[in-house]
Parts: C-alpha cells; sequence; structure tokens
C-alpha cells in the first residue's frame, strides 16, 4: 500500500505540525545547554539524541525504524532479574 | 463503528464509556494488566479479574458498548515467580467466564529470566484450555530484544498456531518483525511512548493491513480512550480508502477475536 496523496499533499498536512517539532528540539537542545553542568559526562539519553539526530540527516531512508534501533538493546539473552519496572528510551553504552 | 481491542477500562470514568460509544465504539477487550501499582496478595489478582469479569461488562453495556477480558498475570509482576503460579491458578476459572476470550496480556517488561519463565508457563496454560493469546511488548529500548525473545519462545510450544496470538504495542523497528512470522500485530496510539495516528498510519502504508490492528491502551497513564477514532480521521484525511478504515478498526479485529466463539460484537 502507497501513500494515497502526492507529496505536495503531504507537505501541506504535515508541514506545520513537523515545523513545530523540529523548534521543539531546537529550543530542548537550548534549554539542555543553558541550564548549569552538573555532571562530567553527558547523559547517555543526550548521547542518543544526537545519534538520532545524524540520523535524519544522512539522507538515507526508514529512518524511523533505523532511529528505533539506534535507542534500542541490541542484547539477545534475558537479563538476570529485573532491577525496574519502567524503561528510559535509550541505552547507556560503556 | 470500531472496535478497541486493547483498553484498561477500569482505570477510566464512566464519562470515558460515554464518549467512546458517541465516537461510534461498538465492543472492547480489556486485558489484564498492571494497575500502576504491585498487588500486595493473589487475593488483590482475583477481586481484579472479577472486575473484568462482572462489573466492566456491566458498566460497559449502559453504553451499548460489548465488554471482553483476556485473564493472566502481567509481566510487570512476573518478577516474583512464587507468587505469580500462585495467581496463574486462578486463571483456569476465569477463562470459563462468557466474556473472556483468553490469555493476556502476557509477554515481557525488562526482559528477565523471571518474567520469561512465567511468559512460557502461560502460554503453556493457553495452549492447555486451546485460547487465543494477546502479548504484551515491553517499552522503548526494551522492545526490539523482547519482541524476539518472546516469538522464539512461542516458536519453542509447537502447539501454538501464530495466526491465534496477537503481538501488541508493534512500532516500525518490529511490525515486518512479527508480520513475518504469521503473528497478527497491534499497534497502540499511546502519547510519546508509542505510535502517533500519523506513524501507525505509515506502518499501514508500509507493512499492508492484513494481520493488523489499533488501540489506545487506555489505562491509568496519560493516554486517550478516543485514540482509535482519531486514527480513523487521521487514515481518512490522507485519502485512505473507508473500506481500509473499516478492516483497521472493525473488520482486523472482528477477524481475529471471532476466532473465540465467544465473541460477537
Ligand atoms: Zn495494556
Amino acid at each position: 500500500m502507497s501513500v494515497p496523496i502526492p507529496r505536495s499533499k503531504v507537505v501541506d498536512l504535515y508541514f506545520m505540525e513537523h515545523r513545530a517539532k523540529v523548534l521543539d528540539i531546537a529550543a530542548f537542545l537550548d534549554r539542555h545547554d543553558r541550564a548549569a553542568v552538573d555532571s562530567n559526562e553527558e547523559d547517555f539519553r543526550m548521547t542518543a539524541l544526537r545519534t538520532a539526530i545524524e540520523i535524519l540527516l544522512d539522507g538515507q531512508g526508514d529512518r524511523a525504524r533505523r532511529i528505533q534501533e539506534s535507542f534500542s538493546d541490541h542484547s539477545t539473552e534475558p537479563i538476570e532479574k529485573a532491577a525496574m519496572q519502567g524503561a528510559l528510551g535509550a541505552i547507556r553504552k560503556s | 463503528m470500531y472496535i478497541d481491542p486493547h483498553i484498561h477500562m477500569v482505570s477510566r470514568t464512566t464519562d470515558d464509556y460515554a464518549r467512546m460509544a458517541q465516537a461510534g465504539c461498538v465492543a472492547i477487550t480489556e486485558p489484564a494488566f498492571w494497575a500502576g501499582f504491585d498487588r500486595s496478595s493473589p487475593a488483590g489478582f482475583y477481586d481484579y479479574f472479577r472486575q473484568l469479569t462482572e462489573s466492566e461488562p456491566r458498566r460497559a453495556a449502559d453504553f451499548g458498548i460489548k465488554h471482553y477480558a483476556w485473564i493472566c498475570i502481567n509481566p510487570k509482576e512476573a518478577e516474583d515467580p512464587g507468587f505469580a503460579r500462585e495467581v496463574m491458578q486462578l486463571i483456569p476459572e476465569f477463562l470459563d467466564k462468557p466474556n473472556v476470550l483468553g490469555v493476556g496480556e502476557i509477554g515481557l517488561n525488562k526482559n528477565s529470566k523471571n518474567e520469561l519463565a512465567i511468559f512460557e508457563e502461560q502460554v503453556a496454560i493457553a495452549d492447555q484450555y486451546n485460547q487465543l493469546i494477546l502479548i504484551h511488548t515491553p517499552h522503548l529500548e526494551d522492545k526490539l530484544k523482547g519482541t524476539k525473545l518472546i516469538m522464539d519462545a512461542i516458536k519453542r510450544n509447537t502447539n501454538i498456531d501464530p495466526g491465534r496470538v496477537l503481538i501488541d504495542h508493534v512500532e516500525e523497528h518490529t511490525a515486518k518483525l512479527v508480520l513475518d512470522e504469521g503473528f497478527w500485530c497491534g499497534m497502540t496510539l499511546y502519547p510519546d511512548t508509542k505510535c502517533t495516528p500519523q506513524r501507525a498510519t505509515d506502518i499501514i502504508e508500509m507493512y499492508g493491513s492484513e494481520r493488523i490492528w489499533i488501540n489506545s491502551a487506555g489505562d491509568w497513564g496519560c493516554s486517550d480512550p478516543l485514540a482509535v477514532p482519531k486514527c480513523r480521521v487521521e487514515m481518512k484525511r490522507r485519502g485512505h480508502s473507508r473500506e481500509t478504515i473499516e478492516k483497521i478498526s472493525f473488520g482486523n479485529p472482528q477477524r481475529f477475536l471471532g476466532q473465540c466463539e465467544k465473541f460477537t460484537p
């Protein structure tokens, strides 16, 4: 199944929504920069976000799937014990 | 007219039932899950299962909505196997209830050894009682690994027909994996952590409209009990046919759930 509408209509329908989302990301990165530094290392979630942003700009397709994979745990064995119930959205790479 | 095949109405208000009915909801299915806190005893689960099989069907019926349920111990409360097994002893009694369609939502949360053991034991219960299975996949960074572990575990039980298993909460990186193995899949329309109506519609365009449904998974967290009709609107504004929209939000859930003769929306 393909997208039923042509590119121009995709832009008409979704440009404003995603223009706003790009500004949200920019303002978030600025807010992070303006805040007082309280650690010598960058939070692993911010590193993961920068990696995701690079995927946005690499000119390849399947960006959503590849970004999902970049945020994912790629280990294959079950862990010994669940230490928490929630999830953080990115993997701490050691 | 639509079906929301995954919503936790015990956490929602009666106003939500009214709004869902006004938006065209005719049937829902409510999987047993975590209630935002850990229950302290198997008796807590017994009462929860009674709520799913006695009180919610009555509350839904007041708005012309048919209420169905799934019974299990969920993976978030499965880290203590002794406790989980006590709860699992309650399952057969509730599988006989007139609104119960199968075992669910079982699955994994943090992909731990205990979660996996309890998951496999509940797949065996579903097999023993010839039940449909509804599966919860982990959140966010744990989803890809958990989805693979779940599919491998089901394949180890060779009696299970993948056409009778729905793997829920798929996203861009897991939808094709699930469909390629012959399972059904569900997309959850949930703020921030799962699919938006736009991305769910993209996934349908990329991977097709066979063996796939949409749901709200509305629950105690920030979530939207009207997410399914909102996704129908998204598909319509993007030019999808009435047939495709009906198939995703009514026909497909009816086909999967109708494999249990109790389901008559
Ligand atoms: Zn759920």
